[in-house]
Protein backbone atom coordinates (compact mmCIF):
# COMPACT_ATOMS: atom_id res chain seq x y z
CA UNK A 1 0.00 0.00 0.00
CA UNK A 2 1.82 3.12 -1.14
CA UNK A 3 0.25 6.74 -0.41
CA UNK A 4 0.19 6.95 -4.25
CA UNK A 5 -2.40 4.25 -4.08
CA UNK A 6 -4.78 5.72 -1.47
CA UNK A 7 -4.82 8.92 -3.12
CA UNK A 8 -5.59 7.92 -6.52
CA UNK A 9 -7.79 5.73 -4.80
CA UNK A 10 -9.26 9.03 -3.27
CA UNK A 11 -9.24 10.95 -6.28
CA UNK A 12 -11.39 7.71 -7.82
CA UNK A 13 -13.95 8.44 -4.71
CA UNK A 14 -14.51 12.02 -5.04
CA UNK A 15 -14.84 11.94 -8.90
CA UNK A 16 -17.29 9.06 -8.25
CA UNK A 17 -19.70 10.91 -6.17
CA UNK A 18 -19.54 13.70 -7.85
CA UNK A 19 -21.67 12.58 -10.15
CA UNK A 20 -25.19 12.34 -8.72
CA UNK A 21 -26.92 15.11 -7.52
CA UNK A 22 -30.35 14.94 -5.68
CA UNK A 23 -33.52 15.40 -8.24
CA UNK A 24 -35.34 18.88 -6.76
CA UNK A 25 -38.14 17.70 -4.86
CA UNK A 26 -37.41 14.04 -4.32
CA UNK A 27 -37.46 12.53 -0.77
CA UNK A 28 -34.75 10.58 -1.57
CA UNK A 29 -31.67 10.86 -4.03
CA UNK A 30 -32.48 7.20 -6.05
CA UNK A 31 -31.98 7.91 -9.89
CA UNK A 32 -31.57 4.20 -10.02
CA UNK A 33 -34.21 2.55 -8.14
CA UNK A 34 -35.61 0.24 -10.44
CA UNK A 35 -32.18 -1.46 -10.42
CA UNK A 36 -31.29 -1.04 -6.67
CA UNK A 37 -34.92 -2.67 -6.06
CA UNK A 38 -33.66 -5.67 -8.41
CA UNK A 39 -30.59 -6.56 -6.62
CA UNK A 40 -32.38 -5.84 -3.00
CA UNK A 41 -35.12 -8.48 -4.17
CA UNK A 42 -32.13 -10.66 -5.21
CA UNK A 43 -30.52 -9.71 -1.54
CA UNK A 44 -33.72 -10.84 0.17
CA UNK A 45 -33.84 -14.31 -1.50
CA UNK A 46 -30.14 -14.72 -0.91
CA UNK A 47 -30.78 -14.08 2.69
CA UNK A 48 -33.73 -16.35 3.22
CA UNK A 49 -31.50 -19.07 1.48
CA UNK A 50 -28.72 -18.74 3.45
CA UNK A 51 -30.33 -17.75 6.76
CA UNK A 52 -33.34 -19.80 6.25
CA UNK A 53 -37.36 -19.16 6.19
CA UNK A 54 -39.11 -16.50 7.95
CA UNK A 55 -40.55 -17.09 10.42
CA UNK A 56 -37.44 -19.05 11.81
CA UNK A 57 -38.08 -22.14 14.33
CA UNK A 58 -34.67 -21.33 16.19
CA UNK A 59 -32.01 -18.98 16.31
CA UNK A 60 -30.10 -18.63 13.00
CA UNK A 61 -26.69 -19.92 15.33
CA UNK A 62 -26.28 -19.76 18.57
CA UNK A 63 -25.95 -15.72 20.42
CA UNK A 64 -22.07 -16.24 21.85
CA UNK A 65 -20.66 -17.77 18.28
CA UNK A 66 -22.61 -14.98 16.49
CA UNK A 67 -20.90 -12.48 19.11
CA UNK A 68 -17.82 -13.85 18.60
CA UNK A 69 -18.15 -13.61 15.06
CA UNK A 70 -18.79 -10.03 15.23
CA UNK A 71 -16.49 -8.85 18.01
CA UNK A 72 -13.15 -11.05 15.84
CA UNK A 73 -14.61 -8.97 12.52
CA UNK A 74 -14.71 -5.62 14.34
CA UNK A 75 -11.56 -6.04 16.07
CA UNK A 76 -10.09 -6.40 12.23
CA UNK A 77 -11.36 -2.79 11.58
CA UNK A 78 -10.08 -1.18 14.04
CA UNK A 79 -6.77 -0.72 12.59
CA UNK A 80 -8.60 0.71 9.26
CA UNK A 81 -10.96 2.90 11.49
CA UNK A 82 -7.40 4.54 13.12
CA UNK A 83 -6.27 5.53 9.63
CA UNK A 84 -9.51 6.85 8.72
CA UNK A 85 -10.18 9.26 12.17
CA UNK A 86 -6.55 10.14 11.43
CA UNK A 87 -7.47 11.57 8.08
CA UNK A 88 -10.45 13.19 9.61
CA UNK A 89 -8.44 14.99 11.76
CA UNK A 90 -9.64 13.64 14.92
CA UNK A 91 -7.09 12.20 17.36
CA UNK A 92 -9.58 11.72 19.91
CA UNK A 93 -11.13 8.60 18.11
CA UNK A 94 -8.34 7.01 16.74
CA UNK A 95 -6.69 6.94 20.14
CA UNK A 96 -9.64 5.10 21.59
CA UNK A 97 -9.83 2.46 18.90
CA UNK A 98 -6.23 1.83 19.15
CA UNK A 99 -6.63 0.96 22.88
CA UNK A 100 -9.13 -0.87 22.15
CA UNK A 101 -7.71 -2.79 19.34
CA UNK A 102 -4.86 -3.40 22.08
CA UNK A 103 -7.15 -4.68 24.70
CA UNK A 104 -8.86 -7.05 22.30
CA UNK A 105 -6.19 -8.09 20.63
CA UNK A 106 -4.39 -9.38 23.82
CA UNK A 107 -6.83 -9.69 26.88
CA UNK A 108 -10.04 -10.68 24.44
CA UNK A 109 -8.23 -13.43 22.97
CA UNK A 110 -7.27 -12.09 19.48
CA UNK A 111 -10.44 -10.05 18.96
CA UNK A 112 -13.10 -13.02 19.50
CA UNK A 113 -14.21 -11.12 22.88
CA UNK A 114 -14.99 -7.20 23.92
CA UNK A 115 -13.70 -6.30 27.21
CA UNK A 116 -13.02 -3.40 25.92
CA UNK A 117 -16.41 -2.25 25.70
CA UNK A 118 -17.12 -3.81 29.03
CA UNK A 119 -14.92 -1.60 30.73
CA UNK A 120 -16.30 1.38 28.92
CA UNK A 121 -13.88 1.96 25.73
CA UNK A 122 -16.55 1.59 22.66
CA UNK A 123 -16.08 1.45 19.46
CA UNK A 124 -16.10 5.00 17.70
CA UNK A 125 -16.78 3.22 14.09
CA UNK A 126 -15.84 5.23 10.56
CA UNK A 127 -14.90 4.31 7.60
CA UNK A 128 -13.44 6.07 4.15
CA UNK A 129 -16.93 6.99 3.27
CA UNK A 130 -17.16 9.21 6.48
CA UNK A 131 -13.68 10.27 5.75
CA UNK A 132 -15.06 11.74 2.03
CA UNK A 133 -17.98 13.41 4.12
CA UNK A 134 -15.27 15.13 6.19
CA UNK A 135 -13.51 16.32 3.58
CA UNK A 136 -16.69 17.73 1.89
CA UNK A 137 -17.31 14.91 -0.89
CA UNK A 138 -21.28 15.28 -1.53
CA UNK A 139 -23.60 11.22 -0.85
CA UNK A 140 -24.13 10.78 -4.07
CA UNK A 141 -27.16 8.43 -5.00
CA UNK A 142 -28.63 5.80 -3.15
CA UNK A 143 -27.46 2.03 -3.94
CA UNK A 144 -27.67 -1.54 -3.46
CA UNK A 145 -25.14 -3.40 -3.71
CA UNK A 146 -25.20 -7.57 -3.80
CA UNK A 147 -25.19 -9.06 -0.26
CA UNK A 148 -23.60 -5.86 1.24
CA UNK A 149 -27.13 -4.31 0.75
CA UNK A 150 -27.99 -0.48 1.24
CA UNK A 151 -24.60 2.14 0.92
CA UNK A 152 -24.58 5.66 -1.64
CA UNK A 153 -21.79 6.26 -4.16
CA UNK A 154 -19.36 8.24 -1.47
CA UNK A 155 -20.10 5.47 0.95
CA UNK A 156 -19.48 2.45 -1.81
CA UNK A 157 -16.18 4.54 -2.88
CA UNK A 158 -15.23 4.28 0.84
CA UNK A 159 -15.33 0.95 1.09
CA UNK A 160 -13.44 0.36 -2.21
CA UNK A 161 -10.67 2.74 -0.51
CA UNK A 162 -11.13 1.10 2.56
CA UNK A 163 -9.62 -1.98 1.57
CA UNK A 164 -6.40 -0.33 0.24
CA UNK A 165 -6.26 1.45 3.11
CA UNK A 166 -6.69 -1.47 5.53
CA UNK A 167 -3.10 -1.53 7.39
CA UNK A 168 -3.79 -5.29 8.03
CA UNK A 169 -4.21 -5.71 4.28
CA UNK A 170 -0.63 -6.56 2.69
CA UNK A 171 -2.44 -6.39 -0.87
CA UNK A 172 -1.32 -9.22 -3.06
CA UNK A 173 -0.35 -11.59 0.11
CA UNK A 174 -1.67 -14.91 0.02
CA UNK A 175 -3.01 -14.18 3.96
CA UNK A 176 -5.43 -11.71 2.92
CA UNK A 177 -8.27 -13.69 2.33
CA UNK A 178 -8.66 -13.84 5.85
CA UNK A 179 -9.90 -10.60 6.08
CA UNK A 180 -12.31 -11.22 3.53
CA UNK A 181 -13.25 -14.64 5.61
CA UNK A 182 -13.51 -12.74 8.75
CA UNK A 183 -16.06 -9.93 7.06
CA UNK A 184 -18.11 -12.55 5.97
CA UNK A 185 -18.12 -14.27 9.33
CA UNK A 186 -19.06 -10.81 11.17
CA UNK A 187 -21.74 -9.56 8.75
CA UNK A 188 -23.13 -13.59 9.19
CA UNK A 189 -22.68 -12.88 12.90
CA UNK A 190 -24.63 -9.19 12.78
CA UNK A 191 -27.24 -10.47 11.22
CA UNK A 192 -27.96 -12.98 13.77
CA UNK A 193 -26.99 -10.80 16.75
CA UNK A 194 -30.34 -8.50 15.25
CA UNK A 195 -32.19 -11.05 13.66
CA UNK A 196 -35.47 -9.52 15.26
CA UNK A 197 -34.70 -6.05 13.59
CA UNK A 198 -33.89 -7.42 10.25
CA UNK A 199 -36.14 -9.73 10.05
CA UNK A 200 -39.35 -7.46 10.26
CA UNK A 201 -37.94 -5.32 8.60
CA UNK A 202 -36.69 -7.67 5.43
CA UNK A 203 -40.16 -10.23 6.22
CA UNK A 204 -42.82 -7.60 7.48
CA UNK A 205 -42.91 -4.79 6.07
CA UNK A 206 -45.44 -4.04 3.29
CA UNK A 207 -42.23 -2.41 1.38
CA UNK A 208 -38.88 -3.72 2.61
CA UNK A 209 -37.18 -1.62 -0.06
CA UNK A 210 -38.52 1.59 0.97
CA UNK A 211 -37.97 0.69 4.66
CA UNK A 212 -34.30 -0.44 4.40
CA UNK A 213 -34.00 3.01 2.09
CA UNK A 214 -35.14 5.20 4.98
CA UNK A 215 -33.82 3.20 7.80
CA UNK A 216 -29.98 3.25 6.34
CA UNK A 217 -30.50 6.53 5.19
CA UNK A 218 -31.53 8.10 8.44
CA UNK A 219 -28.68 6.31 10.70
CA UNK A 220 -26.10 7.23 8.34
CA UNK A 221 -26.60 10.76 8.67
CA UNK A 222 -26.64 10.32 12.41
CA UNK A 223 -23.31 8.60 12.92
CA UNK A 224 -22.13 11.57 9.98
CA UNK A 225 -23.56 14.05 12.33
CA UNK A 226 -25.76 16.02 9.22
CA UNK A 227 -28.69 17.15 10.90
CA UNK A 228 -32.26 15.30 10.08
CA UNK A 229 -35.18 17.42 8.96
CA UNK A 230 -37.74 17.59 11.90
CA UNK A 231 -41.00 16.78 11.70
CA UNK A 232 -43.10 19.80 13.30
CA UNK A 233 -46.55 18.12 14.23
CA UNK A 234 -48.16 21.75 14.36
CA UNK A 235 -47.47 21.95 10.92
CA UNK A 236 -48.72 18.64 9.72
CA UNK A 237 -52.22 18.92 7.82
CA UNK A 238 -53.02 15.21 8.30
CA UNK A 239 -52.65 14.79 12.11
CA UNK A 240 -54.96 16.50 14.37
CA UNK B 1 -46.94 54.55 42.25
CA UNK B 2 -44.45 51.89 42.71
CA UNK B 3 -47.38 49.32 42.99
CA UNK B 4 -48.99 50.49 40.12
CA UNK B 5 -46.03 50.62 37.86
CA UNK B 6 -45.68 46.83 38.93
CA UNK B 7 -49.35 46.49 37.85
CA UNK B 8 -49.13 47.51 34.81
CA UNK B 9 -45.82 45.76 33.96
CA UNK B 10 -47.52 42.80 35.38
CA UNK B 11 -50.49 43.69 33.03
CA UNK B 12 -48.15 44.05 30.22
CA UNK B 13 -46.58 40.88 30.50
CA UNK B 14 -49.67 39.40 31.12
CA UNK B 15 -51.08 40.67 27.86
CA UNK B 16 -47.80 39.56 25.92
CA UNK B 17 -48.13 36.23 27.29
CA UNK B 18 -52.00 35.73 26.34
CA UNK B 19 -50.97 37.29 23.26
CA UNK B 20 -48.29 34.20 22.84
CA UNK B 21 -50.42 31.56 23.74
CA UNK B 22 -53.47 32.74 21.36
CA UNK B 23 -51.01 31.99 18.33
CA UNK B 24 -52.02 28.56 17.49
CA UNK B 25 -48.94 27.40 19.55
CA UNK B 26 -50.51 25.02 22.36
CA UNK B 27 -47.00 24.15 23.18
CA UNK B 28 -46.20 26.76 24.90
CA UNK B 29 -48.58 25.75 27.56
CA UNK B 30 -45.80 22.70 27.92
CA UNK B 31 -42.21 23.25 29.03
CA UNK B 32 -39.04 21.66 29.10
CA UNK B 33 -39.03 20.05 32.52
CA UNK B 34 -43.00 18.71 31.53
CA UNK B 35 -41.61 17.30 28.65
CA UNK B 36 -38.85 15.84 30.47
CA UNK B 37 -41.00 14.47 33.31
CA UNK B 38 -43.26 12.51 31.20
CA UNK B 39 -40.05 10.87 29.90
CA UNK B 40 -38.90 10.16 32.96
CA UNK B 41 -41.84 8.66 33.70
CA UNK B 42 -41.77 6.91 30.70
CA UNK B 43 -38.66 5.38 31.07
CA UNK B 44 -38.97 4.97 35.00
CA UNK B 45 -41.72 2.03 33.33
CA UNK B 46 -39.97 0.86 31.13
CA UNK B 47 -36.56 0.43 33.12
CA UNK B 48 -39.15 -1.30 35.68
CA UNK B 49 -40.63 -3.73 33.35
CA UNK B 50 -36.84 -4.87 31.33
CA UNK B 51 -35.65 -5.80 35.05
CA UNK B 52 -38.54 -6.98 36.09
CA UNK B 53 -37.14 -10.95 35.91
CA UNK B 54 -40.54 -11.62 34.35
CA UNK B 55 -40.68 -14.08 31.12
CA UNK B 56 -40.41 -12.59 27.87
CA UNK B 57 -44.86 -12.92 26.93
CA UNK B 58 -45.09 -11.25 30.37
CA UNK B 59 -43.11 -8.02 29.10
CA UNK B 60 -45.03 -7.74 26.35
CA UNK B 61 -48.17 -6.79 27.55
CA UNK B 62 -46.68 -4.23 29.85
CA UNK B 63 -44.31 -2.77 27.02
CA UNK B 64 -47.93 -2.18 24.98
CA UNK B 65 -49.34 -0.80 28.04
CA UNK B 66 -46.84 2.04 28.44
CA UNK B 67 -46.53 2.42 24.89
CA UNK B 68 -50.95 3.23 24.73
CA UNK B 69 -50.32 4.92 28.17
CA UNK B 70 -47.62 7.58 27.32
CA UNK B 71 -47.95 7.91 23.04
CA UNK B 72 -50.09 10.25 21.32
CA UNK B 73 -51.60 7.53 19.47
CA UNK B 74 -54.37 9.23 17.53
CA UNK B 75 -51.75 11.63 16.13
CA UNK B 76 -48.88 9.10 14.98
CA UNK B 77 -52.50 6.77 13.11
CA UNK B 78 -53.75 9.95 11.69
CA UNK B 79 -49.90 11.37 10.43
CA UNK B 80 -48.89 8.09 9.01
CA UNK B 81 -52.22 7.46 7.37
CA UNK B 82 -51.33 11.14 5.47
CA UNK B 83 -53.68 12.46 2.74
CA UNK B 84 -55.81 9.07 2.20
CA UNK B 85 -57.12 10.10 5.20
CA UNK B 86 -59.17 13.06 3.90
CA UNK B 87 -61.30 11.18 2.22
CA UNK B 88 -62.26 8.57 4.92
CA UNK B 89 -65.35 8.59 6.83
CA UNK B 90 -65.30 9.24 10.42
CA UNK B 91 -66.44 5.62 11.29
CA UNK B 92 -63.58 4.98 8.90
CA UNK B 93 -60.93 6.92 10.67
CA UNK B 94 -61.89 5.39 14.23
CA UNK B 95 -62.05 1.97 13.43
CA UNK B 96 -58.49 2.99 11.55
CA UNK B 97 -56.86 4.71 14.54
CA UNK B 98 -58.03 1.52 17.10
CA UNK B 99 -56.43 -1.14 14.75
CA UNK B 100 -53.03 1.33 14.26
CA UNK B 101 -53.04 1.84 18.18
CA UNK B 102 -52.69 -2.43 18.58
CA UNK B 103 -50.38 -2.87 15.95
CA UNK B 104 -47.75 0.27 16.82
CA UNK B 105 -47.69 -0.86 20.58
CA UNK B 106 -47.31 -4.47 19.99
CA UNK B 107 -44.83 -3.56 17.01
CA UNK B 108 -42.85 -1.40 19.36
CA UNK B 109 -43.27 -3.04 22.19
CA UNK B 110 -41.64 -5.64 21.36
CA UNK B 111 -38.81 -3.41 20.24
CA UNK B 112 -37.97 -2.53 23.67
CA UNK B 113 -37.74 -6.72 24.47
CA UNK B 114 -34.44 -5.73 23.37
CA UNK B 115 -34.03 -3.36 25.96
CA UNK B 116 -34.48 -6.39 28.96
CA UNK B 117 -31.35 -6.38 31.18
CA UNK B 118 -30.34 -3.13 30.45
CA UNK B 119 -31.22 0.59 31.48
CA UNK B 120 -32.32 4.01 29.42
CA UNK B 121 -31.01 7.31 31.26
CA UNK B 122 -32.39 10.83 30.50
CA UNK B 123 -30.20 13.00 29.82
CA UNK B 124 -31.67 16.04 28.65
CA UNK B 125 -34.57 18.25 27.03
CA UNK B 126 -34.72 21.03 24.94
CA UNK B 127 -37.07 22.74 23.22
CA UNK B 128 -37.13 21.93 19.09
CA UNK B 129 -39.49 23.91 16.83
CA UNK B 130 -42.91 23.75 18.57
CA UNK B 131 -42.31 20.93 20.49
CA UNK B 132 -39.65 19.12 22.81
CA UNK B 133 -37.23 16.66 22.73
CA UNK B 134 -35.83 14.64 25.08
CA UNK B 135 -32.80 13.15 24.62
CA UNK B 136 -32.04 9.42 26.27
CA UNK B 137 -29.26 7.55 26.39
CA UNK B 138 -29.98 3.04 26.30
CA UNK B 139 -27.74 1.22 27.93
CA UNK B 140 -27.74 -2.55 27.11
CA UNK B 141 -25.78 -5.33 27.72
CA UNK B 142 -21.96 -6.12 26.30
CA UNK B 143 -23.32 -2.79 23.40
CA UNK B 144 -22.00 0.59 23.10
CA UNK B 145 -24.91 2.71 24.48
CA UNK B 146 -27.09 4.23 21.84
CA UNK B 147 -29.08 7.58 21.39
CA UNK B 148 -33.05 7.80 22.11
CA UNK B 149 -34.99 10.65 21.81
CA UNK B 150 -38.18 11.45 22.40
CA UNK B 151 -40.42 14.22 20.80
CA UNK B 152 -42.95 15.41 23.13
CA UNK B 153 -45.92 17.62 22.55
CA UNK B 154 -49.21 18.54 24.00
CA UNK B 155 -51.43 18.63 21.14
CA UNK B 156 -54.30 16.40 22.68
CA UNK B 157 -54.10 18.38 25.79
CA UNK B 158 -51.88 15.52 27.47
CA UNK B 159 -48.42 15.69 27.54
CA UNK B 160 -47.42 12.69 25.28
CA UNK B 161 -44.21 11.84 22.87
CA UNK B 162 -45.30 11.71 19.43
CA UNK B 163 -42.28 10.55 17.54
CA UNK B 164 -38.90 7.89 18.55
CA UNK B 165 -35.66 8.75 17.46
CA UNK B 166 -33.79 5.60 17.78
CA UNK B 167 -30.10 6.14 16.42
CA UNK B 168 -31.42 9.12 14.16
CA UNK B 169 -34.01 6.91 12.99
CA UNK B 170 -37.67 8.58 12.93
CA UNK B 171 -40.40 5.98 13.90
CA UNK B 172 -43.21 9.04 12.28
CA UNK B 173 -40.88 8.40 8.96
CA UNK B 174 -41.11 4.52 9.13
CA UNK B 175 -44.47 4.32 10.02
CA UNK B 176 -45.51 6.56 7.15
CA UNK B 177 -43.35 4.58 4.47
CA UNK B 178 -44.99 1.86 6.34
CA UNK B 179 -48.38 2.32 6.07
CA UNK B 180 -48.16 4.35 2.83
CA UNK B 181 -46.91 0.93 0.48
CA UNK B 182 -49.86 -1.16 3.12
CA UNK B 183 -51.87 1.50 1.58
CA UNK B 184 -50.67 1.21 -2.00
CA UNK B 185 -50.93 -3.15 -1.89
CA UNK B 186 -54.57 -2.58 -0.60
CA UNK B 187 -55.70 0.07 -3.62
CA UNK B 188 -56.33 2.55 -1.09
CA UNK B 189 -59.01 0.82 0.93
CA UNK B 190 -58.97 2.13 4.46
CA UNK B 191 -60.95 -0.51 5.38
CA UNK B 192 -58.71 -3.86 3.98
CA UNK B 193 -55.71 -1.54 5.71
CA UNK B 194 -57.67 -1.18 9.00
CA UNK B 195 -58.42 -4.80 9.07
CA UNK B 196 -54.78 -6.36 8.26
CA UNK B 197 -52.97 -3.68 10.96
CA UNK B 198 -55.18 -5.52 13.31
CA UNK B 199 -53.60 -9.02 12.53
CA UNK B 200 -49.96 -7.65 12.03
CA UNK B 201 -47.59 -6.01 13.83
Amino acid sequence: MSIKSVLAGALVAITLTACSRPEPGAEFNDPYEAQNRAVHEENVRLDRLVFGAYPRKRPIMPKPLAQGFSNFSSNLGMPSAVVNSLLQARPGPALQNTVRFVVNSTVGLGGIFDPATAIGIHAENTDFGETLHVWGAPEGAYMVVPIAGPTTERDLAGSVVDVILNPLNKLGNPEDYYLGVAKIAGGAGNRALYSDVVDSILYESADSYAQMRLLYLQNRHFQLGIEADVFDPYEDPYGQ
Amino acid sequence: MDSKLSRRRLLAAASAGLALTGLPRAALALNVNEARTLVDRVVADVNSVINSGKSESQMLPAFEKIFARYADVTYIAQSALGPAGRGASRAEMTAYVRAFQSYIARKYGRRFREFIGGRIEVTGARPLKSFFEVVSVAHLRGQAPFDLRWHVFDKSGKDLFFNLIIEGVNMLAAERTEIGAMLDKRKGSISALTADLQRLG
